[in-house]
């Protein structure tokens, strides 16, 4: 994975002290909280229901087992021994105090992390497929174009004030784990006939208020374009992007506004400009930046097993649990990887009945001691609120999974109704209107009980506690919104959503329920996918081919 | 009535003005729409953020309930009293006997 070199370190580290003497002005009453409160969140401190809290950006969510141990080591010193993970592959502390966030961002820096363009109206971190450098289905390892776009995007001086913030995602395969086209700039690096690699750039997607799907404005930029394309959307919008009015300054709204075509036309107008000034980074720095992201030397297949031979070798040993133990995990929690004899193992941060995200020092340390034994020292932070283990000999998992089991970690149930996106809501967020966290808890809860996450399959349910959709509510196959109604909390149930390849934007069933009501809901509208679903189809299938009225139906009667 | 809370500036800690400071726990907080000792919410929050005291105080309705304690009338409020309902063992320690139940 990518090391800074001496400029990354000295900016980071210049960061750190700028902020410490920020912190010290506001604390010695030099800097009142309106001239500190823009410079706190460009350093990713924000003011939240509780107490200060800190997020951390994990770019493309790599990290190594040195880093996510520094993690812990934050949690504990600063914070009360646990973290959050976030939907936008980060991690963030709830409980920071402010006298003590400059040395936190100290110690981030020790290990190659900072906090920087967590917040503001800049360019967020950059996330990436979870599978990077993994997946078999990969056209090539996305990170390394991630990382030059965070290299140019860090503290680049003409997008550090844009109407709005403004986030990009980087994925190299057909299949879409990463929310591709719900973000300001979606990339899928292609290949094209001749075996080129360049850029498809969907441009003005995302989620919030008013969600949108990204449409395809460029199907192929070579790649050695690609910072440049990338400057000419953001001038375009940086141009043109409405500052007037908060909640229409994102780049969808004005590639709405606008019209695909026109939106194409004037980025290509400005492209065409930036080719001939020459911005675009020498080759050189590319090169030099894929290096850090060689694979590792795999050892040779003979050397591991393949999934049927773990199988034949689990099943003699009963402290494994094939049926529903060691082998539900391998068969729920394991995803296939590019060389023979490994597989990507997702660590469940979802517990049945736990917060979704959250982990304790102890487990991020159960996990870097994993990732350094096991996975080549890599590890991710999955956009799903998982942890990832990317490359995995398949003869190790019975080892890996044991650890985990002890630690409270090898819940098997990626991608099923237990495996819930939640924001931290009204519990955490000072922007939430009602709880998000309990309902997760309740439904995995009732779901686990009932003995109906198996039977029910895949089922992707999303739940925000705020129009802000940190939750991704709009892109659940079962949505959930949280709104404050006469102050109390209503959830408003939506269906048919996807941040898949397949992406939709989910539509709301009609009037919202209480707590105890929409969790009924989910399961009435589980009964009803049950009842009517097609052979392998999965809920989001049955749902489209059947439409919302037997939902609607079985709902309100 | 109305009270006023705020979150300490060097801890984030959320407080509640008891009448001659800030208090860990919202059943010390006293009304401060009554400004019947010459000084009123407004001239509160102006003088305590001047003095570095607390970030951002504001001022929130509130009743007295049956029991004799503070009850902020919204849910966000009555969020930021105790703190989050699903790490109960982070509350803020109070000796009210009736728990989180008027919280939610």
């Amino acid at each position: 994975m990518y090391q800074y070199d001496s400029y990354d370190q000295a900016m980071v580290d210049a960061r750190v002290e700028e902020f410490r003497d920020q912190a010290r002005r506001r604390m010695e009453g030099r800097l009142s909280e309106d001239q500190f409160k823009p410079l706190r969140l460009m350093n990713g401190l924000y003011l939240q229901l509780h107490a200060y809290m800190l997020r951390v950006a994990i770019p493309y969510g790599t990290l190594n087992a040195r880093q996510m141990e520094a993690l812990a080591d934050i949690a504990e010193k600063y914070d009360r021994g646990y973290g959050h993970f976030t939907t936008r592959q980060n991690i963030q502390y709830n409980w920071i105090k402010l006298e003590d966030a400059a040395d936190a961002l100290a110690d981030l820096a020790k290990v190659e992390m900072h906090a920087i363009q967590t917040s503001g109206n800049c360019i967020r971190n950059i996330s990436a497929d979870h599978f990077a450098g993994a997946a078999a289905d990969e056209v090539t390892d996305p990170r390394p174009y991630a990382e030059l776009l965070r290299q140019w995007s860090s503290f680049h001086p003409e997008f550090t004030y844009l109407p709005r913030k403004f986030k990009f995602c980087v994925i190299a395969s057909a299949k879409d784990r990463a929310a591709m086209r719900l973000h300001d700039i979606g990339i899928r690096i292609v290949q094209n006939a001749a075996g080129e690699t360049g850029a498809q750039f969907y441009v003005g997607g995302g989620m919030g208020r008013t969600p949108m799907i990204a449409p395809l404005v460029r199907d192929f930029v070579p790649i050695d374009q690609l910072i440049t394309y990338a400057e000419a959307c953001l001038r375009v919008y940086n141009r043109y992007g409405r500052r007037d009015n908060k909640f229409k300054a994102r780049i969808k709204i004005l590639v709405h506004e606008l019209g695909a075509a026109e939106c194409t036309r004037q980025v290509e107008e400005e492209f065409a400009h930036l080719l001939s000034v020459g911005v675009e980074p020498p080759r050189e720095e590319l090169a030099r930046i894929a290096e850090y992201f060689a694979p590792p030397t795999f050892r040779h297949p003979s050397e591991s097993w393949d999934l049927e031979q773990l199988q034949n070798k689990a099943a003699g040993d009963p402290s494994l649990r094939w049926d529903d133990g060691f082998g539900l995990w391998v068969r729920r929690n394991t995803h296939p990887h590019r060389t023979q004899g490994y597989v990507s193992a997702v660590i469940s941060l979802k517990p049945v009945g736990g917060i979704p995200g959250d982990a304790t020092a102890d487990q991020m340390r159960i996990v870097a001691k994993l990732a350094r034994e096991y996975s080549f020292d890599e590890l991710r932070v999955m956009h799903t609120q998982n942890l990832l283990l990317p490359h995995v000999r398949i003869a190790d998992l019975p080892v890996i999974w044991a650890a985990l089991d002890a630690a409270g970690l090898a819940a098997p149930n990626m991608d099923t109704i237990e495996d819930i996106i939640a924001c931290p809501g009204l519990d955490y967020c000072s922007l939430a209107n009602a709880r998000s966290i309990p309902l997760a808890q309740r439904i995995s809860e009732r779901f686990a009980q009932t003995g109906r996450t198996e039977v029910v399959g895949e089922l992707k349910l999303k739940i925000s506690g705020c129009i802000n959709a940190c939750g991704h509510h709009h892109a659940g196959h079962i949505g959930i919104l949280g709104v404050d109604r006469k102050g109390t909390e209503n959830y408003q149930l939506s269906l048919g959503g996807s941040e898949a390849e397949d992406v939709s934007l989910a539509k709301i069933t009609g009037p919202g329920f209480d707590e105890d009501g929409v969790i009924a809901a989910v399961e009435t509208v589980t009964d009803v996918y049950l009842d009517a679903r097609a052979d392998g189809e999965r809920f989001i299938d049955t749902y489209r081919r059947i439409g919302m009225e037997p939902f609607k139906e079985a709902l309100y009667g | 009535m109305k009270i006023l809370t705020g979150n300490d500036l060097r801890s984030g800690a959320v407080v509640w003005w008891n009448g001659s400071g800030w208090s860990l726990f919202v059943d010390d907080a006293v009304d401060a729409g009554d400004a019947s000792n010459g000084e009123g919410a407004e001239e509160i929050l102006a003088r305590e953020e001047a003095a570095r005291r607390v970030n951002v105080p504001y001022a929130i309705d509130a009743a007295i309930d049956a029991g004799g304690h503070v009850r902020p009338a919204h849910i966000k409020d009555r969020v930021r009293a105790l703190g989050p309902t699903v790490r109960r063992d982070l509350a803020v320690p109070t000796a009210d006997k009736t728990g989180w139940d008027w919280v939610i």
